[in-house]
């Protein structure tokens, strides 16, 4: 069967796609409450719980007018016991118009849109793709620097594991950015990202420190948790713990468009005075999820953007 | 080839050459021979300038196709072939990796989709050199020669 309209991966995307998917949620950020998908059902299969992204995913649903159907937590599910993957996707496509699903098997998204011609929007694979976190990002990005070109990205924190730094990466491929990779010896940026940077062009440099003066040359600071899980040396989680978190008065010579950017939930990377700091920028991040959600369902829907600009469905709540 | 005929000789059929003696089952797997009604020969451990020891399997009455003679360059990159008529050689062959390996290997990474579903596996050859594939679904790249078959 044909991939159909599915999004399981942002990295194929050309510039112009994701401009155009940008370019909606700019437009569900002016008006986010239509009636758009009056009559359509969206499934949101969690078999794998994950509260934020789910309720992000089916706020977005709701606010378009959709129905929403699905499971939260697969365990609660006698329907999904035992039974295959296949099965369970052929079963809820006679019902849904479109399938918002997370894993924890790698590659479940990619194998459920094999198998149905509803399309598939990938929430999350294990440890593989998050590609509505990363439409989020880059909406962030974009809204906060008015451009997607030619900027200086700081990642930090855990690099090697952390999927939403390597999808960004490569979904930035397009927009000539800088990286940045600042994080411990045991948590670097794979060989693969920094091949595909050189592959691709992609300029970037390195550093294990985090300070004022690094910070200082950033336009976008994207943290991650650095989680004591990741460690098989706890000696070096002991000494590097403390080394990646920000706090306000490392601030000082940060340029005056920097935003800080976390896909969140945070735990202590991130000080609490630094969220009133005008910099702070990741609970607008969160709430940028919604657009790009809205914006990702739509577009697999196969509504247009001129659709969208043109709509007649829009509430106003004046 | 008074060497080959250490295994005795064929009238029509194809001869595999080269096969490090490890991989013999392998081999048998990969191409079904456990499951072919005609006469398969195998000789082990036979004397090879080239490798030192190495396998010969005869199968007579059978002409593999490229693909399914593909397939074994993921466990045997170097096995050369033998295309037997009347006793006679007439097409020597050398296998060559296809760009996509469909359901000949398992994925390495244990929560991979295939390992976890009755489904088939799919990787795609990235770098023929350095012998590196992708799986199509999990996205982990891997080694082809420690890849384990399906
Ligand atoms: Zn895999």
């Amino acid at each position: 069967m044909s991939e159909n309209r599915s999004v399981i991966t942002l990295a194929h995307l050309t510039r112009e796609k994701i401009e155009y998917l940008l370019k909606m949620a700019a437009q569900f950020e002016k008006h986010p409450n239509r009636r758009i998908l009056e009559g359509k059902v969206v499934a949101t299969l969690f078999f794998e719980p994950s509260t934020r992204t789910r309720l992000s995913f089916e706020t977005a649903a709701n606010r378009l007018g959709a129905r929403v159907i699905g499971f939260a937590d697969p365990k609660i599910t006698s329907g999904t016991k035992g039974e295959s993957l296949k099965d369970t996707i052929k079963m809820v496509s006679n019902y849904a118009d479109v399938i918002v699903m997370r894993h924890y098997l790698e590659g479940a998204a990619r194998y459920a849109s094999e198998v149905t011609n509803v399309p598939i929007i990938n929430a999350g694979d294990g440890s593989n793709q998050h590609p509505s976190q990363t439409m989020l990002d880059m909406y962030s990005i974009y809204k906060t620097q008015g451009t997607l070109d030619n900027l200086n990205i700081h990642l930090v924190g855990d690099l090697k594991y952390g999927r939403t730094v390597h999808s960004l990466l490569m979904a930035m491929r397009h927009f000539n950015p800088t990286f940045h990779f600042i994080a411990p010896k045991e948590l670097e940026m794979p060989e693969e990202y920094k091949i595909y940077c050189r592959q691709n062009d992609i300029r970037f440099t390195e550093g294990t420190d985090f300070n004022e003066d690094v910070i200082s040359g950033a336009d976008i600071l994207y943290m991650t948790r650095v989680q004591k899980e990741r460690f098989t040396d706890l000696m070096e989680y002991e000494r590097v713990k403390d080394a990646y978190i920000l706090s306000a008065d490392m601030l000082g010579k940060a340029r005056p468009n920097m935003k800080i950017l976390h896909p969140l939930p945070r735990i202590n990377e991130i000080n609490a005075d630094v969220d009133d700091n005008p910099h702070a920028y990741y609970f607008q991040q969160a709430q940028n999820g919604l657009y790009a959600r809205e914006a990702l369902i739509s577009d697999v829907l196969g509504l247009t953007l001129q659709d969208i600009t043109n709509d007649k469905t829009i509430i106003y709540n004046e | 080839m008074n060497k080959q005929l250490l295994v005795s000789a064929l009238e029509n059929g194809t001869v595999i050459d080269h096969i490090p003696c490890e991989r013999t089952n392998d081999v048998l797997t990969l191409l079904k021979l456990n499951s072919v009604s005609s006469t398969v020969m195998i000789g082990i451990n036979l004397e090879s300038k080239k490798m030192g020891r190495k396998t010969i399997i005869k199968v007579a009455d059978k002409f593999f196709s490229d693909d399914e003679l593909n397939k074994l360059s993921v466990i045997a990159p170097d096995v050369t072939l033998c295309i037997i008529r009347n006793y006679e050689v007439v097409e020597k062959k050398e296998v060559r990796m296809p760009e996509e390996l469909r359901d000949i290997v398992r994925c390495a990474n244990p929560k991979c989709i295939t390992n976890n579903e009755p489904m088939h596996t799919v990787f795609h050859v990235i770098n023929k050199q350095r012998g590196i594939m992708k799986c199509h679904y999990c996205e982990k790249e891997q080694q082809i020669k420690d890849a384990k078959l399906k």
